[in-house]
């Protein structure tokens, strides 16, 4: 069999970072992505400029470089402004960023964009009648949006979310290379110790998989879910 | 997940610890970058061990307090020094101009010359433009030894950079490397030591010009720490009189 | 070329980062990036489109095989498969003794595999896609003319399949662009590699990222561009007649 080296424990520890690095990501996405989309639904000028800047710069550059950009850039600007605050005020503030905050900060900030096209998308599928159908029942505006809207929308939305999540979910790969212990990292620091680079990685390879796999029969079973309602017609 | 971890990321990343400035030098943490054999490196149990790390602890009990190592790696090393991460470096780090804009440095407390190092059967005796046209230099990203390359054979041969000089060594013992320019004792213990593969330095050790490899190494700290540099310079002063750091100096560099 | 020197030199005066070696530096990155970027997608096209055919086969044995290289290198991040690529080819027994070792021993040739094989899976997902959804009516039409599979392949199917993965394909090229990001930890100096190097080199980290952040995002809108005119010409019957 395998011979891991002593090294299974810290793998899986890696491992388990990997997934609380790409769930809390992906909480920060749909947020950000709910907030995008309204944003560009939204009569506001300003605001639908805004998040149309945002949507395409953050498509439009590697995320591998904004997240050496926040990383480092981030830390060295936090560090100006509470230097500042210390010459001036005498006021002593630490604020550190640390590679899981990077983290779950860049990659949630990236798909927030690609989840703000998703929501937008789906919003605009919810047939209006429905809506105007909630307002003439006397619901209020948050009820229509709790009962008709977001129900109806996630169902649309689902696809695209599914496949957000999956690309999410390679992405948090990148961590490694900022120095976040991630399965990745581990991996890789076991090869280097070993010298035996191929096992580790064919692992991590493994476990990557596996999680991508029971993802995929999740979100089956959650558009199922939502798709009541809708038989499928042949 | 912990409530510390979540709590960080409920206040966006940040984690604030608000304070009073205090003169006074009190407990540190010191940050360092592993493994950099034989300066510091981890025991097979996971300890920290090296000379750095040795010096560092017998320096802190000279100056009476209490120090703790934090591991970081190098990309982010100065930076997290200024987000206060820790207080200190030391981390065989070289003092030079670009690093005194960010951190004020400690006198240098060991200044070791930096080697080519090669395979056995390399064809090159004597590193020159000549002789490394065309072949394949390893340098770690970043450190003087970069710079040394990067400016005299850049234009002449292909630089490979890498984040850890352990990524190096495992190029080189695929064969992807010609020829390494590392500081003399990382490639001793990691090269001349090793049992992967036949190695041997290539010309002399090398410590000038001074431009590229400064003073030798410093242990960093931020700019307006000055007590606590004053205090290690003292008792680096004092290590060196009474015979404490030959003691540790011989056990990591024999001699 | 003198005078475009002396141009730079000017501008570049009192600027202690963007010096001329570090343009140069971006400038090497630039075309390290496109060449990887350009030949995986192209070798991962030609890959891909047999394998998209052959894909939809009745027999098992063609099937699976094709459909498990899909599955594995779309269900793995890039950055693992190159890691596995690179360090992998070592493993292999005397290797460094063969012919091959000449082209492996470049970090470009490990990086171009992965990232072609990697491209070579998605757009073979791509391809089936849109040649599954050709319409039914095509076929019979097709059929009733007495055309052999492969002509009916060559004259209906594909054509009209590509034309129909052209912005889905669109997409793929700027996520290869994105990804090709990663070429830099196995030390190759790409557009990314350049902007590490003058990071770690000067402690700049947004001059060093933001400077190749412009240029990613201007090599982003290019392909963009690129496509919308493609699809303009390729897809304009698909238009509504009334504009």
């Amino acid at each position: 069999m395998i011979n891991l080296h002593g090294y299974g424990p810290r793998l899986m520890e890696g491992a388990l970072v990997t997934i609380e690095l790409a769930v809390l990501s992906l909480i920060l996405a749909i947020v950000l992505g709910l907030a995008t989309a309204s944003a560009k639904m939204s009569r506001s000028w300003a605001l639908h400029r805004f998040a149309t800047l945002y949507t395409t710069v953050i498509r439009g550059v590697p995320d591998l470089v904004l997240m050496m950009l926040l990383f480092f850039g981030g830390q060295i600007g936090i560090n100006q402004v509470t230097d500042w605050l210390y010459y001036q005020f005498d006021i002593d503030i630490f604020i550190n960023v640390n590679e899981f905050v990077a983290g779950v900060g860049t990659i949630g900030l990236i798909f927030g964009a690609y989840m703000g096209e998703t929501f937008r998308g789906a919003f605009l599928a919810v047939d209006s009648g429905q809506i105007e159908a909630g307002r003439a029942y006397g619901m209020s505006h948050s009820l229509v949006f709790r009962r008709i809207r977001f129900p109806q929308m996630m169902r649309h939305a689902l696809p695209g979310l599914s496949n957000n999540w999956m690309v999410l979910l390679k992405t948090t790969a990148l961590v490694s290379v900022i120095g976040l212990s991630d399965m990745v990292k581990i991996a890789s620091e076991a090869s280097k110790a070993t010298r035996e680079p191929f096992t580790f990685m064919f692992i991590v390879a493994v476990i990557y998989l596996l999680i991508a796999s029971v993802s995929e029969w999740g979100f089956a079973r959650l558009q199922k879910r939502y798709d009541v309602g809708f038989e499928e017609v042949d | 997940m912990n409530f510390s971890k979540l709590l960080s990321i409920g206040v966006l990343g940040a984690s604030m610890i608000a304070g009073v400035a205090n003169a006074e030098v009190r407990d540190i943490r010191i940050g360092v970058d592993v493994p950099y054999e034989p300066m510091e490196y981890r025991t097979p149990d996971g300890d920290l061990t090296g000379f750095d790390i040795e010096l560092g602890n017998a320096l802190c009990a000279e100056i009476g307090i209490q120090c703790e190592w934090v591991v970081q790696g190098w990309d982010g090393i100065i930076p997290g020094l200024q987000a206060r991460k820790y207080d200190a470096i030391m981390s065989s780090m070289t003092i030079n101009e670009q690093r005194r804009e960010q951190v004020l440095f400690s006198e240098p407390y060991i200044t070791p010359p930096s080697a080519w190092f090669a395979p056995t059967d390399t064809e090159i005796t004597k590193p020159s433009k000549e002789s490394l046209e065309g072949k394949t230099i390893g340098v770690q990203r970043g450190t003087l030894q970069d710079n040394y390359v990067t400016d005299l054979y850049g234009d002449v041969a292909d630089v490979n950079r890498y984040a850890t000089a352990d990524d190096m060594v495992l190029d080189m013992d695929a064969g992807r490397l010609d020829i390494v320019f590392l500081d003399f004792p990382i490639g001793k213990s990691t090269l001349l030591e090793s049992e992967a593969g036949d190695y041997q330095t290539v010309g002399k050790k090398i410590t000038k010009p001074k431009k590229y490899f400064g003073e030798g190494f410093g242990i960093a700290f931020r700019q307006r720490d000055k007590e606590l540099a004053k205090a290690f310079n003292e008792a680096l002063a004092t290590l060196k009189d009474n015979g404490t750091y030959e003691e540790i100096h011989t056990k990591y560099f024999g001699e | 070329m003198e005078s475009l020197t002396t141009w730079l030199k000017n501008l570049l005066a009192d600027n202690s980062i963007f010096t001329l070696q570090t343009l140069s530096f971006y400038g090497e990155g630039l075309a390290n990036t496109v060449q990887l970027v350009f030949l995986s997608l192209i070798i991962g096209l030609l890959l891909a489109i047999p394998l998209a055919i052959a894909r939809g086969s009745k027999r098992a044995w063609i099937r699976l095989p094709i459909f498990f290289y899909c599955y594995v290198f779309r269900g793995t991040p890039l950055l693992v498969q190159l890691y596995l690529i690179y360090y992998g080819v070592v493993f292999v027994e005397g290797i460094q003794d063969t012919w091959l070792w000449v082209i492996l021993e470049e970090p470009f040739v490990p990086a171009l595999i992965a990232f072609t094989l990697n491209t070579g899976a998605y757009t073979t997902e791509i391809f089936r896609g849109a040649i599954k959804s050709t319409p039914r009516g095509e076929i019979e039409a097709a059929r009733a003319y007495g055309m052999s599979w492969s002509l009916m392949l060559r004259r209906i199917v594909l054509p009209s399949a590509f034309r129909r993965a052209l912005p889905a394909y669109g997409n793929e090229v700027i996520f290869m662009l994105h990804a090709s990001a990663i070429a830099s930890v196995v030390t190759i100096m790409d557009l990314t590699g350049a902007a590490r190097f003058v990071y770690a080199r000067f402690y700049a980290p947004f001059d060093a990222f933001l400077f190749v952040a412009a240029i990613y995002l201007c090599l982003t809108f290019g392909i963009i561009y690129l496509f919308r005119h493609l699809e303009k010409r390729l897809l304009a019957h698909l238009k509504p007649a009334s504009g």
